[in-house]
């Protein structure tokens, strides 16, 4: 006599535990099947080809109706459970059907999370789950539209690619900075962007969603900052949950999923669960490999072998986009004790990184060339040693064993007619021969005559090989100093690159240029940060996290962990009114310390940090704005009295301080900038040692540039004389504007016009007009964004978890 | 008092990122590395008591705000030449919420 065995759900994960129990037990249960869907098990996984249309439903079918009949199933389709009584071993569906069982197993899959925001209930909101969802998908692809897909994720990604082939306009939604960053790390995330990008895929990260827009239908999104989005159909992608609910009705124990044994045993031991509505060992999974382990050691357990156990299961993810090839699995966070090998090639969109520990790999990203995923997937989950395997393992399997290849042997092996530089088509032969004819011995020499590496650079260590084996020892390699421990190349070089190949975020500076870290560091990834900054104002958003604490909090943070506090005062000036406020916020907060700067303004020491935005707000409320004391920016401009009051004033020197500081304040440059304005000589405002100064005279205005007052005490020199205001102001900006584009991140003006020479930025800025003209748009173009007060955007809410502790404790012991 | 203690979400700790737990104890600072890691460590630098929670995160360093000491967040050692450690608390991650070890939390008289 046969026992009776009831399965809740018609899932991959019961099919594939029954498949395996038909196989080990043949005729050993009568089997019950409840499925909620009105259909027999298909492939779930397979979405989304049917979706973009490379597959039918019939296609992804697992068992048709005929495997039910060959195996005595009896299949209730359509029917959901809605209770398990264990006292009487039997379960309940909906419309009153009843089964009874001698074992049971759970089955219940997991449920589309659905973000609870305004409008996610309306028509035309849809998840991607089942069938049916798939069904709504293509109904509304017929008319075209816009589709909006909220998650970056594999399924929201592999949804936004299938409405894209069915002929939408589609955008993703994605919470987190980069793509899938679950899966992949920021490198391999950036190249996937832009993989949906050149496919007409719209992508925002960093894009939280605040409510669905619509009366009785979907019309839009609208997302925090205040975008708003038009759409026709809103696809939730945001990730699932295990669906334990009836299990927890039925009294049995769980905690975010069904909770299990190694042997896949609920609390009560005549019910099983399997699939994604289980939890084992802490973890619930998503993916259709560790369900079908889990199916087989159920299938084993109910077929009378207690022996076998399930132990977890180590994952890989394959995104099924048709062109795009991506891999990820394991574990690929950085440590100490572990080893990345990577291999870029960016021309051809490859991105491979392994990641060992104690010669095992424990995680490898794959992108754009995917086909030794599996086997170093099994090199992974069998912790083989590959310390042999390890000159060739990043390329593949069908190296292993072959020599390595000494890359100088490779360039000595390139015939003459080979191209090293691909921008300016220069070959082998022609650099051996310039070097040789010529007598040249320097990478700068080369690249006058023969112009290879000129252009992108990225041949540069070509060319350097090509010179090291023509020259041998004659050759040394320039030592220019590279901008930090993760790149080899120097502040010019990243500059130079980021503009030419139009690299507009720090992953994708790290990927193009070879990064050897996958993050960057604390120096590197602020000048990242300025440079695109610079470079891409109207695009480029700025990264906080690459900020120093300063910029990120827009005061300056002292010995103690407190923060000093400045006010912007208009070239030096203040009122009763401002005193006041400043007077009031000081005693209100119990400020400690009040101190006038050289600079001309009013520092408030010792202000928590929790206090900062109230601070601000007080500030702001009596009109005045951040000080920007703390930036790598333009700071003050300190002026005297002039001519309005001074009997030996020759111009407006105050008016034209305040005129140019109104102008130029928000400003971010490589290292701060100091400015100041005399009315006469006399130069009561120490113009000539700042970065900038105006020193007034009765014809017109004086420019100096490039002094200052620190480490280095350095007088300016002049930059030019001009007879009117508005002029003075012109040259002022296109000098700060050149400073800009060319400073190495936290090179004061001075440097770099020791760096450059001041004769090349006088015949610039000053001898070339459109020059000139050209660079005072640009400043223009990036103070359209730099122009807004930091101090307010902060009272208004913007970053304030930097000003919160996440939790207080401090009070809690006492009260115990 | 259970062991461990609830000190809010993952998702309260911003990636690359770091955010204080005022504890008895004094502060602690909580970091999420890029790849989502998170650690704990007192928010103090072992050179001269900077606040660690304000510094850049990469990797799985750190480095402090006042005098750009890199400490790692998985010992809490100073790397490079410096030398010091900055106590590591150990962390728990149960679903989507942070427990740090509540004996960490406790003042040191205690």
């Amino acid at each position: 006599m046969p026992k009776k065995l009831v399965v809740i759900g018609n899932g991959m994960a019961a099919g594939r535990a029954l498949e395996e129990l038909f196989a080990r037990a043949p005729g050993a249960y009568e089997v019950t099947i409840f499925g909620a869907e009105p259909r027999v098990n298909y492939n779930r996984i397979m979405l989304s080809p049917v979706l973009s249309g490379e597959k039918a439903y019939e296609d992804i079918l697992i068992h048709d109706d005929a495997w039910y009949e060959t195996h005595g199933i009896t299949l209730h389709r359509g029917k959901q459970v809605v209770e398990i009584d264990r006292a009487a071993k039997r379960v309940v569906a909906a419309d009153g059907t009843v089964a009874e069982y001698d074992q049971l197993l759970v089955a219940t899959g997991s449920m589309p999370f659905v973000v609870p925001i305004p409008g996610a209930t309306l028509p035309g909101v849809v998840t991607y789950r089942d069938l049916d969802d798939v069904n709504k998908m293509l109904e509304a692809a017929q008319n075209g539209g816009r589709a909006i897909v909220i998650g970056g994720g594999l399924l929201g990604l592999e949804a936004a690619a299938g409405l894209k082939a069915q002929g939408m306009e589609v955008t993703v939604l994605h919470l987190m900075p980069t793509l899938m960053e679950r899966q992949l790390d920021p490198s391999a995330g950036y190249l996937l962007q832009k993989a949906f990008e050149d496919r007409g895929i719209a992508v925002r990260c960093k894009a939280n969603t605040h409510a669905i827009l619509g009366e009785d239908r979907v019309t839009g999104v609208r997302l925090d900052d205040g975008t708003e989005l038009p759409a026709d159909i809103v696809v939730m992608a945001v990730g699932i949950r295990p669906n334990a609910v009836l299990a927890k009705e039925a009294g049995l124990e769980t905690n975010r999923g069904v909770l299990v044994g190694d042997d896949m045993r609920t609390s009560d031991p005549d019910v099983f669960s399997v699939g994604e509505c289980v939890e084992h060992r802490g973890l619930c999974y998503g993916l259709v490999a560790p369900l079908y382990e889990m199916a087989k050691v159920v299938a084993a357990q109910l077929a009378g072998d207690g022996t076998a156990t399930y132990t977890g299961s180590v994952t890989a993810t394959k995104l099924k986009v048709t062109g795009i090839d991506l891999f990820s699995a394991g574990d690929f966070g950085e440590a100490k004790d572990r080893q990345d090998i990577v291999l870029r090639d960016a021309a051809r969109g490859i991105y491979k990184r392994l990641v060992l520990k104690e010669n095992r790999i424990v995680g490898a990203v794959l992108y754009g060339e995917t086909g030794d995923g599996s086997w170093f997937f099994d090199l992974l989950r069998k912790e083989t040693d590959v310390s042999e395997l390890r000159d060739t393992l990043i390329f593949g399997q069908s190296y292993v064993g072959g020599a390595p290849l000494d890359p100088m042997a490779a360039v000595a092996a390139l015939p003459d007619d080979a191209e090293i530089c691909g921008c300016n088509g220069v070959c082998k032969g022609k650099i051996v021969q310039a070097i040789t004819d010529k007598g040249l011995s320097t990478l700068t020499e080369v690249r006058a005559h023969t112009k290879a590496s000129a252009s992108c650079g990225t041949c540069t260590g070509l060319v350097e090989q090509v010179m090291t084996l023509t020259l041998g020892d004659k050759f040394a390699k320039s030592t220019i100093e590279p901008l930090c421990g993760c790149t080899d190349l120097g502040h010019d070089d990243v500059r130079r690159l980021i503009r030419a190949a139009e690299l507009k975020s720090i992953p994708a500076v790290m990927q193009e240029l070879g990064w050897k870290t996958s993050c960057g560091c604390a120096k590197c990834r602020p000048a990242l940060n300025y440079y695109l900054l610079c470079d891409w104002p109207e695009e480029y958003e700025d990264d906080g996290r690459s900020r120093f604490i300063n910029e990120r909090v827009h005061a300056n943070i002292q010995k103690d962990g407190t923060y000093s506090v400045v006010p912007r005062m208009w070239g030096g000036l203040t009122n009763p009114r401002e005193l006041r406020a400043i007077a009031d916020v000081a005693e209100k907060y119990n400020i400690p310390t009040v101190k006038v700067t050289g600079g001309q303004r009013i520092d408030l020491l010792g202000v928590r940090k929790e206090d900062l935005p109230a601070v601000w707000a007080d500030l702001n409320d009596a009109g005045m704005v951040s000080g920007h004391a703390y930036a790598k920016g333009v700071r003050t401009v300190k002026t005297c009295v002039g001519k309005e009051w001074c009997r030996f004033g020759t111009q407006d020197s105050t008016g034209l301080g305040v005129r140019i500081e109104k102008f130029m304040w928000g400003s971010w440059t490589p290292a701060k900038v100091k400015m100041g304005v005399s009315g006469c000589p006399r130069n009561c405002s120490e113009a000539t040692c700042k970065d900038v100064g105006v020193v007034c005279v009765d014809s017109g205005y004086e420019i100096h540039f490039a002094g200052a007052a620190g480490i280095h005490i350095k007088g300016t020199q002049v930059l030019c004389k001009v007879p009117e205001e508005d002029e003075c102001i012109e040259v002022i900006a296109a000098l700060t504007q050149l400073y800009r584009e060319q400073g190495h991140y936290l090179e004061r003006m001075y440097k770099w016009a020791d760096r450059v020479g001041t004769d090349s930025i006088r015949a610039t800025v000053v001898d070339d007009l459109e020059k000139r003209r050209n660079l005072y748009d640009r400043f223009v173009i990036s103070q359209r964004n730099a122009q807004s007060d930091p101090w307010a955007e902060r009272v208004a809410g913007r970053d304030a978890h930097e000003f919160r502790p996440m939790a207080n404790f401090t009070l809690a012991e006492a009260a115990e | 008092m259970s062991e461990w203690i609830d000190v809010g979400a993952v998702d309260d700790v911003p990636v690359l990122g770091s955010r204080v737990v005022q504890a008895a104890s004094g502060d602690i600072a909580v970091f999420k590395a890029a790849d989502g890691t998170l650690f704990a460590l007192r928010d103090r630098c072992p050179h001269k008591g900077g606040p660690l929670s304000q510094g850049i995160v990469h990797g799985h360093s750190v480095t402090c705000p006042l005098h750009n000491w890199v400490i790692s967040l998985e010992s809490g050692e100073a790397q490079g030449a410096d030398q010091g450690c900055a106590h590591k608390i150990p962390v728990r991650i149960e679903g989507s919420r942070i427990l740090l070890a509540a004996s960490a939390l406790m003042s040191r008289a205690a």
